[in-house]
């Protein structure tokens, strides 16, 4: 795991877009900038620590209530300005420690505030913007499903910092009651439990793994690679469709996830004479 | 984890029904019991908890003392006690069968 | 001496949290009206359950019906809070988003087909961890492409309660209806107590657990719609309104700016109290419902 969550994100969203401040109005804890990438100019929004956070459960990394409203509104003014010409790609950099976890989001509904950045992904996505995810330390739970899931596509560093999960390592031993070395060991047996992006891989559901040298300090070199990453990314976007399907027709889906394909299958046949 | 197999030869009465009762929470399971394709019965069971072959056996050699039916079952099982298990076979019974009660 | 026998009304009643997921869908379809799709005796099982020592279920804990609701063509689909905590893994994940968007297929060829979601559920199965994030990633992106042309109506009744990442896809349906025994919550107080310590979350204090994720507490707020009693009758009544009802003017999760300044409203210096927040977040302009 990268030493510390959020620097990543912070260090690549200031050498894609010259900025490293928030947005007028907005949290610490929310980067968005317009900057230029190919032919476009794109979004990018990153969700980073903010040692002052007004929620003493969200200054670390993790996305609250602050960060899923900010996102949301950032994602809609886009698709606002947007709306009747061509669309913007939004850009998520995804490196998150989760889902706040606090007794005040609770009570403020937290999951309520989550739905209202999933849902302004989602729409940007099917107004016809290409939304691309690029994953580049955790990718945690709560914290992916509100930034990052809701892509046309997902890209992400092939480097050891990067844990995409449902739940972090530590809290699943406990539960499921192994140890983190079981852990470990039963995830390479069985791909969907795995902490390392290369069993996460083969699940199907990346664009692409992208190798990148030294990935906790960008360079012109590394810049100027992932870049052309994201605009290719972009041009696959826009040339396929706007829902999620290129997660199940994708060679690793077809291999990994035969049971649900099987299920859907079923229920298209079933749907048809009913 | 462990996959338990019994065919109750016998048990050649046609049926037409199939039944669906259960769910696979703690202590309970489920069964599914549909016409056998082969003639006679067979049972088939999945349960999480290991080294109860020898109740599973005494339970189904019961249940097929009273039944005649030429079923197929399949029993999805996470650790209910024998008592449970007879009564999710009573039940699916009923339901293909209402009238058909099993012999007392 | 002489008394008249009154029968109380909860004796007359039929409890809805008392049956399985499979008689809870069939109990709000219309009567003869719908038909189980992908049901037990396909035996799409859960691949990953029992390679870890766990029987899975014929389901998978997910009960899809196809029929009508009040009239109008509906999906129901149900999460059996029996089988793994309703935890959703990749074939249960699959028979919700398929059903989904076949409904959305049918909406768009001008058959308006209205979603039910029985929500019982902590979330991802963790036993199948990746495949459970993704799924819920891809139910959600299901609703939202459904809740354009047809009502998404989530039922939360208890006892597992909403919580996890569905409670993220419960945010984003057309209605949610509760009864006073379910909660909704994105992490349970246990996850709470277990991440930031016993001091932020004491999850033995029942009280407070309700008092901040129970039912009337949510539609009190203003964040569902409708507070039911534990009656399958009452339920269905309340399902039925909101099929008829068609789409809320603006769906919840994209009221973005009043929630934005409900919470810069916030004193975050100490705990919330629910009651309080409850009166103030208490307005009729925020009920998804109202048209």
């Amino acid at each position: 795991m990268s030493e510390q969550v959020g620097l990543r994100g912070k260090a690549w969203f200031q050498a894609f877009t010259g900025k490293n401040s928030p947005m007028v109005g907005d949290p610490g804890s929310v980067l968005t900038a317009d900057a230029k990438l190919g032919e476009d100019t794109a979004r990018f929004l990153c969700v980073v620590p903010n040692p002052e956070a007004r929620f003493p459960c969200a200054g670390r990394g993790e996305v609250g209530l602050e960060e899923s409203y900010t996102l949301a509104t950032r994602i809609r003014e886009a698709i606002e300005q947007d709306k009747n010409g061509k669309k913007r790609p939004i850009i998520a950099i995804v490196d998150v420690k989760s889902q706040a976890y606090g007794r005040r989001e609770e009570t403020a509904a937290i999951f309520l505030a989550t739905a209202t950045a999933a849902d302004a992904y989602a729409s940007a996505r099917m107004k016809g913007h290409p939304v691309i995810a690029l994953v580049m330390g955790n990718a945690i739970s709560g914290g992916f499903l509100t930034h990052g899931y809701q892509a046309n596509r997902i890209l992400a560093f092939d480097d050891a910092g990067v844990v995409i999960h449902a739940m972090h390592k530590e809290a699943a031993a406990r539960i499921t009651l192994r140890t983190v070395a079981e852990l470990d060991e039963l995830g390479h047996k069985i791909a969907p439990l795995s902490y390392d992006i290369h069993d996460y891989a083969k699940l199907g559901l990346l664009h692409k793994l992208l190798h990148v040298e030294d990935p906790d300090r960008p360079s012109q070199t590394t810049v100027a690679q992932v870049q052309k990453e994201l605009i290719d990314a972009i041009a696959d976007a826009r040339a396929g469709s706007q829902d999620l399907s290129n997660r199940l027709t994708s060679p690793g889906a077809r291999e990994m996830r035969k049971a649900g394909l099987a299920a859907r299958a079923r229920m298209e046949e079933q749907w048809r004479q009913a | 984890m462990e996959q338990l197999k019994f065919d109750y030869p016998s048990a050649v009465r046609p049926v037409t029904k199939r039944a669906h009762v259960g769910v696979v929470g703690s202590g309970d399971m489920e069964v599914l019991m549909q016409p056998s394709e082969t003639g006679g019965a067979q049972v088939s069971i999945l349960t999480s908890v290991n080294g109860f072959g020898a109740s599973w056996k005494a339970v189904m050699d019961r249940f097929f003392a009273k039944y005649d039916g030429a079923v197929r079952i399949d029993i999805n099982d996470a650790g209910a006690t024998p008592g449970s298990v007879m009564l999710r076979l009573e039940q699916a019974v009923e339901m293909i069968a209402p009238r058909e009660v099993i012999k007392q | 001496m002489s008394s008249a026998i009154v029968i109380p009304a909860y004796v007359r009643r039929h409890s809805f949290i008392e049956l399985d997921a499979r008689a809870r869908a069939q109990s709000l379809m219309d009567p003869g009206s719908w038909r189980e799709l992908v049901g037990p005796f396909d035996r799409i099982e859960s691949p990953w359950l029992p390679m870890q020592g766990i029987a899975p279920q014929s389901d998978d804990g997910c009960v899809v019906l196809k029929g009508t609701i009040a009239g109008k063509p509906a999906v129901l689909i149900a999460l059996e809070g029996k089988f793994q905590a309703g935890s959703m893994g990749e074939v249960s994940g699959a028979k919700m988003t398929a059903a989904l968007d076949l409904a959305t297929q049918d909406s768009q060829n001008g058959k308006k087909t209205a979603a039910v979601l029985l929500l019982e559920t902590g979330g991802v199965r963790l036993q199948e961890a990746n495949l459970g994030l993704a799924v819920i990633a891809e139910v959600m992106a299901s609703i939202l492409a459904l809740r354009e042309h047809a009502p998404v109506i989530t039922v939360i009744a208890g006892t597992v309660g909403c919580f996890g990442g569905m409670s993220i896809a419960a945010g984003l349906s057309s209605y949610i209806v509760m009864t006073v025994e379910a909660r909704l919550g994105l992490n349970g107080p246990e996850v709470i107590e277990q991440e930031s310590g016993i001091e932020e979350f004491d999850s033995s204090d029942k009280a407070l657990i309700w008092a901040i994720n129970g039912g009337e507490q949510r539609v009190g707020m203003g964040v569902a719609d409708e507070l039911v009693l534990d009656d399958a009758e009452k339920i269905a009544a309340s399902v039925q309104k909101y099929v008829r009802a068609g789409l809320p003017q603006v769906p919840r999760s994209q009221q973005v700016e009043l929630y934005r300044e409900r919470t810069a409203a916030l004193d975050t210096s100490r705990q919330i109290d629910p009651l309080t927040l409850r009166k103030s977040w208490n307005r009729k302009t925020n009920q998804g419902g109202a048209r």
